[in-house]
């Protein structure tokens, strides 16, 4: 009886040491950190297995790359308090010009440095509805409606709800006679029908979704695919308004981080590696606009079009963040609590 | 105590516990301190007195109370069923009380947001019959905060109720009481130190409660924003001073209510005449 | 609801009249009551939540939820659990039994203010611990530069992880032990000083022994608590995924990647740990009561 019991106990501790040693894996050469904001899980969980296999074969090396995902404004935030960060791949370009205001962690002119201003890959802000889409949302205009209950992120927290905002704000402008009055008036009402505001654009979509709030979520159009893919096409329906924001989604090396790790040429090569046609590919199947000509086409269908403003036209993310986000700006103007 | 010459150890255990302290405590917290001095003080009345902030505070101290007042109640309740009556499975459901203290807060939240939420077991019933949201409303922090309260209030009741002299009761009695005049005159007033110290510590563990929050509150600023959320936000903005300014405010507040509970708890030693 | 009701615990010695004892219980219809809305209560509140862990980890089958806790990030989310468990449980013990000591065996000016101070922790906002170690030893706090040049991580690694977990644990130990030594007395230690025994030798064969129960009892509260800690762990982590994501992190990771199994799976590690505990507490609570 002892010795039965002697046995399964050390057998017990054998198994969980097993268990241990098996999280650790073979330990690669070296390893790249990417700092990426919510919805990018999927598309970088695609990726990172393609880029290893292509430095591989370039390089003979072993790679191995880390994730860390959250809001895109407490990411640039922990990068810049010492989240040691190669790569970051965040939600837009303000959140990313703070790694360099902030702590010089990366030059100035880091959105030159890659091609189509460091994004290679955009999307839109589009509308998720429950199926039937029973409060008739079609475009922006539905939104302020009476009785229309809509989900989004807190701008002041989340990437995408920034996006959300901005091209809420331009839909408004166009069709006022550019009335800045009117556009304030237009946020206000939007944000009234507001029934939660999660801090990012994955916890929206879980209220949306899984917690069955509100009639309609407001959110990037690869998260809208997504969450058809994820819960059926038969439960929701994408709503592509007439008129939307241009969504560039920049990445940079982080140039001091990198260099200090001795990272750089990986992390260079993480990043270019992302414009080409594999990668693209990757990109147009997790329903990201790819940037390149023939992979866009090829996904041209997946993609419906429609008039899309850049953030460049509406005076850039400085101006923006200044004048919309920032303590006491048109945001906490017209916010003032919900119903 | 004059053994304090024969007893080994006092500057060694004297020593470590001051400097662990430090260490470990009071340099950390002294930063929030120094963070703050870097505003000067009409700064910090400006951040403090913002609508939202000021905002947050109601909400973070408004359901705190609410929450520890339900929280009371129903621990009184609780703490009288265990201590006083014998049933099947007591053992089982008194041991069970003590879950808020063992559950990480996380998980907590998350599964009382699926328990709450609109297509959830409870948040459908509550729906359909009362019409009544509860997740992601004001209300979805209250239902949170009573559940990290009860053990707080049971734990600190029931002692009492086993120590309390039955012989109170029986003098009552005889003396032609009711029931209910001996509960409300008797044994009501013998407890009711303990439950304010019990209020008080469910109470300043409420306050500064974020794991379980905000998954089930619906974190909509001036409505159902906490005090640690805004915290976070601020952070995330580059305002460090602003977060600061705020915690520092809670910080303060908490230490308050700390040496209100210490001062309770001494009463409460006095009046029942323990230790 | 199947309770059965029984007379008090505590029988009365004397033997009253009809109304005396009428005025001494609650009617039976009463005691039913508040049976119902106690138990109701706790089915509620505290019942229903574990069987909702228990029912979604396992709501696609048991190879399901084997495949979930079996996944590396997973593994890699435990493993750093246990470690911070394996550090702060021990190093907060320790300061537990000689803060205990000093308090309780001397006097000396300021000792209420050091028994307040013990107690801080608990009513810090776990979020604003997590950002005092940022403020600390962050790129732009007060050591980031200095320890950036010696190459030395501590917050979003586990060193940061580690601080802010004993921080928020650091009384549970000594709260315990404080009011029992207290109430203890020191005459038995004065006894076998007396009878020439060593410091060591009083402490070991005198003291813990009559500790032991309510030291264990705080080691399983801050056991739990350091296994469980979302908030202040939350500011601190990076959350790099099989690096720096301790289990209740995980869980919130998994949960907005819309693996419910998977989060539901690592709750259930955690909500099982908790029965653990609670099962444990109870025994030393009847250990303590039997002392």
């Amino acid at each position: 009886m002892k010795s039965i019991n002697f046995i399964s106990y050390k057998q017990i501790i054998f198994a969980l040491v097993a268990l241990l040693m098996a999280s650790t894996q073979a330990l690669a050469e070296r390893t790249i950190l990417n700092v990426s904001y919510d919805p990018t899980r999927e598309l970088y969980k695609e990726y990172n297995p393609l880029f290893i296999k292509h430095w591989q074969e370039k390089t003979k090396e072993t790679v191995e790359v880390q994730q860390s995902h959250a809001g895109s404004g407490k990411q640039s935030r922990a990068v810049i308090d010492g989240l040691e960060a190669d790569v970051v791949t965040l939600a837009l370009a303000y959140d990313v010009d703070q790694l360099y205001k902030q702590a010089r962690l990366i030059p100035e002119n880091w959105q030159t440095l890659l091609p189509n201003n460091s994004s290679p890959y955009t999307s839109t802000i589009v509308f998720i509805v429950r199926k039937g889409n029973s409060k008739q949302i079609k475009d922006w205009s539905d939104l302020v409606k009476d009785g229309v209950s809509i989900v989004t992120p807190n701008p002041k927290t989340s990437g995408g709800a920034r996006w959300n905002y901005l091209a809420a704000w331009a839909y408004a402008l166009k069709h006022n006679n550019n009335s800045e009055d009117a556009a304030k008036a237009f946020i206000g009402k939007l944000f009234k029908n507001a029934a939660v505001l999660d801090t990012g654009a994955r916890g929206s979509t879980t209220s949306f979704v899984e917690r069955g709030i509100g009639d309609v979520l407001i959110t990037w159009e690869n998260e809208a695919y997504l969450v058809l893919k994820e819960f059926g096409a038969d439960k929701y329906e994408v709503v592509t308004p007439s008129f939307s924001i241009l969504a560039e989604p920049p990445v940079t090396v982080v140039e001091k981080v990198a260099k200090k790790n001795g990272n750089e040429d990986i992390a260079k090569e993480y990043l270019s590696y992302l414009y080409s046609k594999e990668a693209q590919d990757i990109i147009g199947k997790n329903f990201y606009r790819p940037s390149d000509k023939d992979i866009a086409a090829k996904y041209a269908q997946q993609f419906p079009q429609l008039e899309l403003i850049t953030i460049a036209e509406l005076g850039g993310w400085n101006e923006a963040q200044k004048k919309h986000f920032a303590d006491d700006g048109v945001f906490d103007q017209i916010y003032t609590g919900g119903k | 105590m004059s053994q304090s010459q024969i007893m080994p150890g006092f500057r060694p255990a004297l020593g470590f516990t001051l400097v662990y302290l430090s260490l470990i405590v009071l340099i950390p917290l002294s930063t929030l301190v120094f963070k703050s001095f870097q505003l000067s003080w009409d700064d910090y009345l400006r951040i403090i007195g913002s609508k939202r902030v000021l905002a947050s505070f109601r909400v973070s101290f408004g359901s705190a109370l609410i929450a520890a007042a339900i929280a009371s109640v129903f621990g009184v309740i609780v703490a009288w069923v265990m201590v006083r009556y014998s049933f099947f499975g007591r053992k089982f459901f008194d041991a069970i009380i003590d879950l808020p203290f063992a559950l990480p807060t996380a998980v907590a939240g998350i599964v009382l947001a699926t328990i709450f939420q609109p297509t959830g077991v409870l948040g459908k019933f509550l729906l359909d019959t009362f019409g009544i949201q509860v997740a992601f409303k004001p209300l979805g922090i209250v239902i949170a905060l009573i559940f990290i309260s009860i053990p707080f209030v049971v734990r600190t009741l029931e002692p009492v109720l086993l120590e309390f002299d039955t012989t109170m009761e029986e003098a009552a009695a005889s003396m032609g009481a009711s029931r209910w005049q001996i509960f409300t005159k008797v044994i009501f007033p013998n407890i009711f130190p303990a439950l304010l110290t019990a209020f008080a510590l469910s109470f300043s563990r409420s306050v500064g409660e974020y794991g379980s929050v905000i998954f089930i509150a619906g974190n909509l600023p001036f409505v159902s924003e906490i005090v640690p959320l805004l915290i976070v936000t601020k952070l995330e903005q580059y305002e460090i001073e602003g977060a600061t300014a705020i915690a520092l405010t809670m910080l303060l507040i908490s230490f308050l209510f700390l040496f209100l509970i210490n001062l309770l708890q001494l009463w409460t030693h006095k009046r029942s005449g323990q230790l | 609801m199947h309770a059965i009701v029984q007379p008090s615990t505590k029988p009365l010695t004397s033997n009253p009249s009809t109304t005396i004892r009428s005025a001494l219980q609650e009617p039976l219809w009463l005691k039913i009551t508040l049976i119902a809305i106690a138990l109701g209560f706790i089915f509620l509140f505290l019942c229903l939540p574990l069987l909702i862990v228990l029912f979604h980890a396992f709501a696609k089958g048991v190879g399901a939820y084997w495949e979930a806790i079996l996944q590396p990030d997973t593994l890699a989310a435990i493993k750093l659990t246990l470690l911070t468990a394996l550090v702060t449980v021990p190093a907060n013990t320790l300061f537990g039994i000689a803060a205990a000591w000093a308090i309780t065996r001397f006097e000396f000016r300021g000792k209420s203010l050091l028994t307040t101070l013990i107690d801080l922790p608990f009513s810090v906002s776990p979020v604003i611990s997590g950002v005092i170690f940022v403020l600390l030893f962050g790129m732009q706090g007060y050591f980031g530069e200095w320890l950036r040049d010696h190459d030395i991580k501590i917050v979003f690694a586990i060193p940061g992880i580690i601080l802010a977990t004993l921080f928020v644990t650091f009384p549970f130990v000594a709260r315990q032990l404080i009011p029992l030594m207290q109430e203890m007395g020191n005459e038995e230690e004065e006894a076998a000083l007396s009878l020439g025994a060593s410091s060591w030798k009083m402490f070991f064969k005198v003291t813990l022994p009559n500790i032991k129960w309510a030291l264990l009892y705080g080691v399983l509260l801050c056991n739990a608590r350091a296994m469980g800690e979302f908030g202040a762990v939350s500011v601190v982590s990076g959350h790099i995924r099989g690096l720096t994501n301790t289990l209740p992190l995980h869980v919130e990771v998994s949960y907005n990647d819309y693996q419910t199994v998977g989060a539901f799976a690592s709750a259930s590690i955690l909500a099982g740990l908790a029965v653990v505990t609670l099962v444990l507490k109870t025994l030393l609570e009847w250990k303590q009561g039997n002392r």
